[in-house]
C-alpha cells in the first residue's frame, strides 16, 4: 500500500483511502475507512452504502480457534494435515464457492482440484450459471459500468431489485451518475423496470412494466418479433400480462434511443426458463444492435463470484461445473455443479472456500455434506463449516488481506486491506494444502509402484 | 546456479549475427549466450540438426478480457482438444483446453513446444491491464508482454483536440508505465465515437472527422501517437491496425496511413487484411504487390502478414464494428460486443476459413504473396493474428507453405480457382524461402523489429532461448516438433518429451514522464470511468518474473 492512501490521522487511528467494499457486486472501490489500531475497529466507512457500512462497521475479529477438527479446537498445522489427508484419499471430491475470495485464492484452488483429480464449481452455479449457458448459445453484447455512466440514455432494469441488492447502482452507475454525455444525470436518461411485482427499485423507474410470473420468456420473445418487425397478436396480454401497445411503445424507446442498457437480474436466470430467458435478453439486445447501441447485462451479487468465473475460465476454459478425474477439464452443467453433485450423493469430499451451501443447497445436497468429510475454510462459523469436518478459521479478504476482485462488469480492482489479521489468508491454506497433498500423492505413487514390483517379483 | 551446457554440431541459423547454416557450438552460462564455457561443460549434440533462436510472435491474442470472453463463449472449441496434466520429475504442469482459444497453461506450453519462447499480447484496454497480467501470469514458460489500447481514448482526444502535444506524450509514458505494457497500439483509430455514440456507425477515411470531436481525424490520431512514440524512445513503435480492416480498396487506406508516418517507424499489424483491391461491398481483389512495393521502398515500415489459415478461427479484436460486420459472413449466430468505458470496444465472433470460398482463398492467397514479394524479410515479419487468421500451432504448415513451393502449389490448386487464377501464375509463387529467411521472420526480425536486444539471435548477451529442430524434408514436420527448446538455459523440450516446467518473464517498458500529468488524467478519471484514478494504475503486487526493457532515450 502507499504511502499517500494510508495516513495516521492520530497516535491510534489511520485512515485508508481508496479501498474496496466487496460486500456486492457493485465493488465501490471509493471507500474511506477509519481505523481505531488500538481496538483492531474500523470505526467510519465514508461513501459505504446501508450494507457496506454494516460490512465494515460490524467487522470483528471473532476469537476463534485456527481449526476446528470435528468441532474440536486444532491448529492450523493440524488443520491443513487434515484437510490434505482427505484430499489425497478421496476419489471424487467436489470443490465448491470462491465468490468471497480473491483472485489469488481462487487461482491456487483451481491448481488444488487440478492436483487431485476433483470437480470444481463456484456459486455461478446458482446465480448467473444460465447467463453463461446462454452467452455459450447467442453470444453477447455487453459493456463496462463507465461507458453505461457515460453514454446511456435508456436503461432498463429486469427481474432484479438493485435498490436493496446493489445500493449504489443507481448512483454510481445508471440512473443518477453523472457522465459524459448525460451531464443532467436522470433527466438525460429513461429508466424502465420490468418485473412480476413492484420492488424498492421500482419508483425510480419512468416506466414500469409488470409481467406475469414465469412470463418473462414470452414478453422477451415477443419484443424480439416486434423488433424484427414481426407481427403479435394482441392476446400476447394473456399470457404476458403486457398489452401489446406497452410493447410496441418499449420497442419504439428501444431502437430510438442513442445507447441501450438491459440489466438483468436473477428474476431472469434462476426462474421458469433460466437460460432460454437469459438466451432471449441477451438476444434482444443483440437484435438491436441492427438499429443503435445496446447492451444486455446481468447483475451479480457477491463481491467476486465475476473473479471466480474469470480464474476458472481462463485456467480450464469453462466457467464452472469443471470436473478433472480424466487429467484435463470437462465441463457440464447438471452433472459438474456442485448442488447436483452433492444432491446425488457423488462426491465423496468436499472443500468448500468461501461459501456457505449448508445455508442454501437443497435438504438433499445438505444432507449428503453431512455424510462426508468436508473442509470448509471462511472467516466465520458458517452453517457449512458446523457440519464440516475441518474448519480452517482465514482471514477476510477485502479487510485483511488484499488482491484481486473483479466487478460484475470484469473490471479488476486491487483491494486495499485496513486491518491486520492472525488468522492466514485463503489463499496462504490453500498453498499449504496444496503443499502437503503434493507430498502425500508422490508418496503413494511410491508406495504403490513398490507394491507392483513386489507383486510382480512374486 | 553457474549452470553451463554447450550445443555442438548442430547447424546454426543465427541471420542476426550472420550465420546461415554453419556448424557451431553455442555456449550457454546461468541463462544466457556465453562466448565460451569450461571445457569439461554437458552438452546437448545437434548433429544433423538445426539450431534457431527460440521463436518470437510479435502479434497475438493470447490473454486478457477478450481472449477470457471467447474462451467461454466456445466449450465446442475446447471438447476435442484437451491437455492432460503431467507429473514430472522435478515438476508437475497444468491440465488445460485448446481449440483455437487454449487456457492460459495450454498456451504457454503448445508455443514452447513448437519451439517459440516469447509471445506478446497486442490488444488490452489498459483498464483492463491488471486482467491480462493476471492471465499471463499463469502462462508458462515463455516470456511475454502486452500492448495497450490507445487509439480511441477519450482523454487524449481532448488533449489533441486541444493540442496539448506534451501533455500527450507524458499521458502516453504514464500509461505505458502504470499499466507494465510494451508500447502502444492503434486500433481502427477513431473508429469508437461513431460506434457506441452513433447508432453503431464507424469511420472509414483518414481524413473524416471524429464523432464528437471535430478537430480530429484517423491521421491527426495516427501522427501524434507516432511522434509520442517516437519521443518516448519506446523500443517498439506505434502498432497499427489500420482503419478499414477487410473491406474491399482498404488498401488505399493502408497506404495512406503508411505515408502519414513520413518516414518516421510504424509497425502495421496483420497487413494482409488491408491489402485488398475492389469496390466496397464487392469482392475484394489482391493489392499485395502494390503494398509488398511500399514497404520494400521505404525502411521506415515494418508489418507482420496476418496470415489466414483455413480451418476454424476465432475472430476476436478491439474493432468491434469489423466483429458486426463479420456476423454477416458468419453462420455462427454468436456475436459479442464488449465495449470498455473511454478506452475500447471489442467484438467476438467463432470463424472458420474455407477452401471453396473465394474471399477465404483470396485472402490466402494474398498473405502468401506478401510473404513472396517481400525484398526484406527483416521487415515483413510471420503472423496469423492468432486466433484470428488462424491459430498459432498451424505456423508450421504455414512454414511449410513457405518453404516448399510443391506442396503451395497443390494447396493453390485445391482452393477456390476463381480467387487465385492470376496469382497462381505470377512469377514471385515460384519463389522459396530459405531456413535462414525462416529463422528471420518467425525469430530475428520480429525480435529487431520490438527492440529485443537479446531474443532472436544467438550471439554472446542474449537469453539462452534455443530451439533445435530434426533436420526434415517435410518442413511442417520438422517446425512442429522440435527435439530440444531451451528457454533460459534450461531444457523444456529435451528429446521430443516435455521435461521441464519453467515461469517465463513479464516484458514491459518504463518510460520516463512529467508527474505533473497525473493531476490532469486524475480529473479525467474520477469523472468519466468508474474507479479511482488511484486504484487505476497496476501495483507493483502484480509484479514477479519480469524485464524492464530499457527505451531508447
Ligand atoms: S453498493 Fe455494494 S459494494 Fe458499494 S458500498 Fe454498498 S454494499 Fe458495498
Ligand atoms: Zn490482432
Amino acid at each position: 500500500m502507499s504511502a499517500a492512501t494510508e495516513t495516521k490521522t492520530e497516535a491510534n487511528t489511520k485512515t485508508v483511502e481508496n479501498a474496496t467494499c466487496t460486500f456486492c457486486g457493485c465493488l465501490c472501490d471509493d471507500m474511506v475507512l477509519t481505523v481505531d489500531v488500538d481496538a483492531h475497529k474500523i470505526t467510519k466507512a465514508k461513501n459505504a452504502c446501508v450494507l457496506g457500512k454494516a460490512l465494515f462497521l460490524s467487522h470483528e475479529e471473532e476469537d476463534r480457534p485456527f481449526a476446528l477438527i470435528d468441532g474440536k479446537p486444532a491448529t492450523l498445522k493440524e488443520g491443513v494435515e487434515e484437510a490434505a489427508q482427505i484430499l489425497t484419499n478421496a476419489r471424487f471430491p467436489m470443490f465448491y464457492g470462491m465468490s468471497d475470495t480473491t483472485c489469488e485464492a481462487q487461482r491456487q484452488n483451481v491448481a488444488l482440484v487440478d492436483m487431485v483429480g476433483g470437480t470444481i464449481d463456484s456459486t455461478t452455479s446458482v446465480c448467473h450459471g444460465p447467463t453463461g449457458m446462454a452467452l455459450q448459445g447467442v453470444g453477447e453484447s455487453t459493456a463496462t459500468l463507465g461507458e453505461i455512466k457515460n453514454r446511456a440514455d435508456l436503461v432498463i432494469y429486469w427481474g432484479g431489485n438493485p435498490a436493496e441488492s446493489l445500493p449504489r447502482h443507481f448512483a454510481r452507475y445508471a440512473v443518477t451518475a453523472k457522465g459524459m454525455y448525460t451531464p443532467r444525470r436522470k433527466k438525460d436518461r429513461t429508466i424502465v423496470n420490468v418485473d412480476v411485482r413492484r420492488t424498492k427499485s421500482t419508483p425510480v423507474a419512468d416506466i414500469f412494466i409488470q409481467v406475469k410470473i414465469g412470463a418473462d420468456f414470452e414478453l422477451l420473445w415477443a419484443l424480439r418479433a416486434l423488433v424484427k418487425g414481426r407481427k403479435v397478436a394482441p392476446d400476447i396480454e394473456k399470457r404476458t400480462g403486457v398489452s401489446l401497445e406497452t410493447m410496441q411503445d418499449l420497442v419504439e424507446r428501444m431502437k430510438n434511443c442513442r445507447y441501450g442498457v438491459l440489466f438483468f437480474g436473477m428474476g431472469l436466470s434462476m426462474t421458469r426458463g433460466r437460460h432460454f430467458n437469459a438466451a432471449a435478453i441477451l438476444s434482444l439486445a443483440s437484435d438491436l444492435n441492427e438499429y443503435t447501441h445496446f447492451i444486455a447485462t446481468p447483475m451479480r451479487g457477491h463481491g467476486n463470484v465475476s473473479g471466480a468465473d474469470m480464474v476458472v475460465s481462463w485456467q480450464t476454459g469453462y466457467p464452472f461445473a469443471v470436473n478433472f478425474s480424466r487429467g484435463y477439464p470437462k465441463f457440464n452443467p447438471g452433472e459438474f455443479t456442485a448442488t447436483d453433485m452433492f444432491a446425488r450423493g457423488d462426491a465423496d469430499a468436499g472443500l468448500i472456500l468461501a461459501a456457505d451451501p449448508g445455508s442454501n443447497f437443497s435438504q438433499y445436497a445438505i444432507d449428503h455434506m453431512k455424510k462426508i468429510p468436508m473442509i470448509v475454510l471462511d472467516p466465520k462459523l458458517t452453517h457449512t463449516a458446523k457440519l464440516a469436518k475441518v474448519a480452517i478459521t482465514t482471514s477476510h479478504y477485502g479487510i485483511n488481506t488484499g488482491g484481486t476482485a473483479y466487478r460484475s462488469d470484469g473490471v479488476p480492482i486491487e483491494l486495499r486491506p485496513c486491518l491486520e489479521s492472525k488468522y492466514p489468508s485463503d489463499e496462504e491454506v490453500i498453498r499449504a494444502i496444496y503443499k502437503r497433498v503434493e507430498q502425500l500423492l508422490k508418496a503413494k505413487k511410491k508406495t504403490k509402484s513398490a507394491n507392483n514390483k513386489r507383486r510382480k517379483a512374486a | 546456479m553457474g549452470s553451463t551446457l554447450r550445443i555442438v554440431n548442430g547447424r546454426v541459423y543465427d541471420p542476426a549475427n550472420n550465420v546461415d547454416g554453419k556448424t557451431r557450438d553455442i555456449c550457454i552460462k546461468d541463462g544466457k549466450i556465453v562466448k565460451s564455457v569450461p571445457p569439461k561443460t554437458k552438452t546437448i549434440d545437434a548433429k544433423g540438426m538445426v539450431v534457431m533462436p527460440g521463436g518470437v510472435d510479435i502479434h497475438c491474442h493470447i490473454a486478457g478480457a477478450k481472449a477470457n470472453i471467447a474462451r467461454k463463449l466456445q466449450p465446442d472449441d475446447h471438447r476435442r482438444d484437451v491437455m492432460r496434466r503431467l507429473d514430472l520429475k522435478k515438476i508437475n504442469t497444468r491440465s488445460g483446453t485448446g481449440g483455437t482459444v487454449p487456457s492460459t497453461f495450454t498456451t504457454g506450453y503448445r508455443y514452447a513446444t513448437m519451439g517459440y519462447t516469447t509471445a506478446m499480447e497486442a490488444a488490452v484496454p489498459p483498464l483492463l491491464a491488471r486482467h491480462t497480467i493476471e492471465e499471463l501470469e499463469d502462462t508458462p514458460v515463455i516470456d511475454k508482454g502486452f500492448y495497450i489500447l490507445m487509439g480511441n481514448n477519450v482523454l487524449l482526444y481532448q488533449m489533441l483536440q486541444e493540442g496539448r502535444h506534451e501533455e500527450i506524450r507524458n499521458a502516453v509514458a504514464w500509461w505505458i508505465d502504470s499499466t507494465k505494457s510494451y508500447t502502444t497500439k492503434l486500433v481502427n483509430p477513431g473508429g469508437d465515437e461513431p460506434w457506441k455514440g452513433h447508432r453503431n456507425a464507424t469511420i472509414t477515411q483518414l481524413n473524416d472527422k471524429i464523432d464528437g470531436f471535430e478537430q480530429l481525424t484517423p491521421r491527426k490520431i495516427i501522427t501524434s501517437m507516432v511522434s509520442a512514440v517516437e519521443d518516448l524512445g519506446l523500443p517498439h513503435p506505434v502498432h497499427i491496425h489500420c482503419n478499414n480492416l477487410g473491406h474491399s480498396g482498404n488498401y488505399k487506406t493502408t497506404l495512406e496511413t503508411m505515408k502519414a508516418a513520413d518516414g518516421r517507424r510504424i509497425h502495421v499489424t496483420h497487413i494482409q487484411f488491408h491489402s485488398y483491391g475492389g469496390k466496397p461491398d464487392e469482392n475484394p481483389t489482391s493489392k499485395a504487390p502494390a503494398i509488398a512495393e511500399y514497404i520494400n521502398n521505404n525502411p521506415n515500415i515494418s508489418a507482420d502478414v496476418g496470415q489466414v489459415m483455413f480451418g476454424k478461427s476465432t475472430s476476436m479484436t478491439a474493432d468491434a464494428p469489423l466483429a458486426w460486420m463479420l456476423t454477416r459472413y458468419s453462420s455462427d449466430q454468436r456475436w459479442v460486443n464488449a465495449d470498455t468505458e473511454c478506452e475500447s470496444g471489442c467484438g467476438i465472433i467463432p470463424f472458420a476459413y474455407q477452401e471453396h470460398v473465394y474471399t477465404h482463398a483470396l485472402q490466402w492467397a494474398i498473405g502468401l504473396e506478401l510473404f513472396l514479394l517481400s525484398k526484406d524479410p527483416w521487415r515483413m515479419v510471420l503472423s496469423t493474428d492468432h486466433p484470428n487468421g488462424g491459430t498459432f500451432t498451424s505456423y508450421p504448415r504455414l512454414i511449410r507453405t513457405l518453404m516448399d513451393k510443391e506442396f503451395r502449389k497443390e494447396q493453390m490448386n485445391s482452393v477456390n480457382q476463381k480467387a487465385v487464377a492470376k496469382i497462381k501464375r505470377a512469377h514471385h509463387m515460384e519463389r522459396e524461402y530459405t531456413l535462414q529467411e525462416i529463422a528471420i521472420v518467425t525469430r530475428a526480425g520480429p525480435a529487431r523489429i520490438l527492440g529485443l536486444k537479446n531474443k532472436g539471435h544467438l550471439g554472446p548477451g542474449a537469453d539462452a532461448d534455443i530451439t533445435i529442430y530434426d533436420e526434415h524434408e517435410d518442413k511442417e514436420l520438422m517446425f512442429s516438433a522440435p527435439r530440444y527448446v531451451l528457454k533460459d538455459g534450461k531444457l523444456i523440450i529435451d528429446n521430443h518429451e516435455f521435461k521441464n516446467n519453467h515461469e517465463g518473464k513479464l516484458l514491459h517498458v518504463s518510460p520516463d514522464y512529467d508527474e505533473g500529468i497525473k493531476d490532469v488524467i486524475r480529473p479525467f478519471v474520477e469523472d468519466f470511468y468508474t474507479i479511482k484514478f488511484d486504484n487505476y494504475a497496476v501495483s507493483d503486487n502484480y509484479i514477479h518474473h519480469h524485464e524492464v526493457i530499457p527505451t531508447t532515450k
